[in-house]
């Protein structure tokens, strides 16, 4: 398949500088920015296939850059990343509606692996975005309005959380599970919707009492 | 070329905030800041008050209502032309340019008597005295001598003023005498309260902010400037790249976790105890742990023992897997805590290990099941190794859900 469009979005010129590099040929990128403001023109203007959107950003965050563009163009696809662990603003991005989070400590083999990957309609799932699901998702779902189907996550989609969180890949956690690639991602992807779309008040609530655990 | 005029001269559309003003002022600055409220000449307004003041009183007590209470603006951080007069020499001189109008309108056969003249100027430079300190920095030095004397003069301003007035002299002795005093007070101090807690507030903020600079400043050079300049001494690529990662971890805890930095004594908490090992581990060989807590609790002894055995499995990988890059995984749930330390290493046969290597049998599974929990290690030579640990642990009461 053709080398993925991407559009880097950070704030910081150097990480941009250093991305562009280190993804060389294997993917194509098509523009870069450094505040909301510029991110949502260029993407409007170069119609990228893939944002690679940093969690952090001057003029209100990659959240604002999702916002904004996600209801113009509702095929595109954003990974996010960055160095913050903040859990509560990782969240925020993701139930924003990019496709996967990565840290920016990531290796380049594996960050052009992860573009391919949430080009092609799957999710991706770094160790510790899986700490974070396996972390809002503990615990009793909440009794009243509650949809089990959106607030609880399966026993298999657990265990694929605990293996991604654990340094498993796919395909190691496919293998070890006696599934295939294709079972494991449609988990992920489970798990990731169950994200975006839970009600489960718990989520918000997990996420701004992290910093006081 | 751009030329900058300072701020407060540039032509504006918007007026400037109501302000007294720092720079261009005689007394506090209050008919230059309304000058340049208004776009009006100071110096007109300054005459205006002095024509109103010597009329009825009415512009002495306009200005010191204006004192009191429009906020003093910042004095510009340059000099402007003119260097202001000091404290001193400024209220003498306005006490002798308010005594030569006076004076000069009751030759005039204007308007008021000498007796009146003589009050109101005693009175105001009573308050210019009392006054002209409290907007100084040096503001106890001296102040109890000034408050004094410019009290004195006031009363006795105040005195000689309703003793020749018309209406007043029929109040009666006593009656006069309590009138002047209570004037007297509430002009001198009213203002000076106000202003005196307006100032401790500003105070207080100013120093809360600076203590926080200060205490930011302190963090970055014990940490960040320390590791920079270890960085640039350090000859081999690895050992720069283990210091900065040491340094991010460190630096990210403390920017984004209510959690003390590690250092010394036991952690309290089993996320903090974990933490504390990988950097350790990363610190001593050139590998980059992922580490993923899940859940945290308070330190017992069985996890001191599960953190000893994690420790153990993760220097056994770093030192022997021969890759550059481990996982670390711990879910904390109500009733235990299981780890996994896992490398796509070298792997070993764990039945080949000759005796004496006390590593594995004893500081990991040895130490696990004298602990209550148990440890299994998973591997197989080029299949990578995995260690998992699991021990019980005692639910608090407070995180029950």
């Amino acid at each position: 398949m053709s080398a993925p469009r991407v559009f880097l979005v950070d704030d910081h010129q150097m990480f941009r500088a250093g991305v562009r590099a280190e993804l060389g040929d294997a993917v194509e990128v098509v523009g870069e920015a450094g505040d909301v403001e510029s991110a949502v023109q260029g993407i409007r203007a170069s119609d990228p296939e893939v944002v690679l959107l940093d969690v952090h950003l001057p003029g209100g965050g990659g959240k604002a850059v999702l916002e904004t563009i996600k209801s113009e163009r509702p095929d595109l696809v954003f990974l996010a990343l960055s160095v913050s662990d903040a859990a509560e603003d990782v969240i925020a991005v993701i139930r924003a509606g990019a496709r996967g989070y990565v840290t920016k400590t990531i290796s380049s083999a594996d960050l052009a692996g992860a573009i391919v990957r949430v080009r092609d309609g799957d999710a991706v799932f770094s160790p510790r975005l899986a700490g974070f699901v396996l972390d809002a998702f503990s615990g009793a779902p909440p009794t009243e309005v509650s949809d089990p189907q959106l607030d609880q996550l399966s026993p298999r989609e657990r265990e694929v959380m605990r293996l991604i969180a654990r340094g498993y890949t796919y395909k190691e956690i496919a293998r070890r599970l006696s599934l295939s690639v294709k079972t494991v991602e449609t988990h992920v992807s489970a798990v990731l919707r169950k994200l975006q779309l839970s009600s489960r008040h718990e989520l918000t609530r997990w996420a701004t009492d992290r910093r006081l655990i | 070329m751009v030329s900058r005029l300072p701020l407060d001269q540039r032509p504006s559309l918007v007026p400037a905030a109501l302000r007294r003003s720092g720079d261009d002022r005689v007394v506090a600055g209050v008919c230059g800041g309304l000058g340049r409220h208004l776009g009006v000449d100071p110096m007109a307004l300054r005459l205006a008050l002095v024509v109103l003041t010597v009329a009825n009183g009415l512009g002495l007590l306009l200005y010191l209502a204006a004192w009191a209470l429009v906020p003093s603006g910042e004095a510009s951080l340059e000099p402007t032309g003119d260097t202001s007069p000091g404290s001193t020499e400024r209220t003498v001189g306005l006490g002798l340019l308010t005594l030569g109008a006076l004076l000069l309108f009751a030759r005039a056969g204007l308007l008021l008597p000498a007796g009146v003249v003589w009050a109101v100027a005693l009175s105001a430079t009573g308050l210019a005295l009392v006054w002209a300190r409290t907007d100084e920095a040096s503001r106890t030095r001296g102040l109890l001598v000034r408050i004094a004397g410019g009290g004195i003069l006031l009363v006795v301003g105040l005195g000689l003023l309703f003793a020749s007035g018309g209406v007043l002299s029929t109040i009666g002795g006593l009656g006069l005498a309590v009138l002047a005093t209570g004037v007297g007070v509430t002009l001198l101090l009213g203002p000076w309260i106000v202003r005196l807690w307006r100032d401790l507030d500003v105070e207080r903020r100013e120093r809360i902010r600076s203590e926080e600079r200060s205490e930011m400043a302190a963090h970055l050079h014990d940490s960040v400037l320390q590791t920079l300049a270890l960085i640039q001494r350090a000859d081999a690529p690895g050992r720069a790249r283990s210091l900065a990662r040491r340094q991010e971890r460190e630096l990210r805890a403390w920017l984004f976790d209510e959690r003390p930095p590690d250092g010394e004594g036991a952690a309290s908490t089993i996320a903090a105890a974990l933490e504390r090992v990988v950097s350790d581990v990363e610190d001593r060989h050139d590998v980059e742990v992922d580490l993923v807590v899940v859940g945290d609790c308070p330190m017992e002894p069985r996890l001191d023992a599960l953190v000893a055995a994690l420790r153990e499995a993760a220097f056994n990988a770093a030192r022997h897997a021969g890759v550059d890059e481990l996982s670390v995984y711990v879910e904390v749930e109500p009733e235990r805590v299981t780890a996994y330390v896992r490398d796509r290493g070298a792997g070993f046969v764990l039945d080949a290990i000759e005796p004496g290597r006390v590593g594995v049998r004893e500081s990991i599974i040895g130490r696990m099941s004298r602990h209550g929990g148990r440890a299994e290690v998973h591997t197989a030579p080029g299949e990578g190794t995995e260690v998992v640990l699991e021990t019980g642990r005692t639910p608090s009461l407070e995180e029950c859900p």
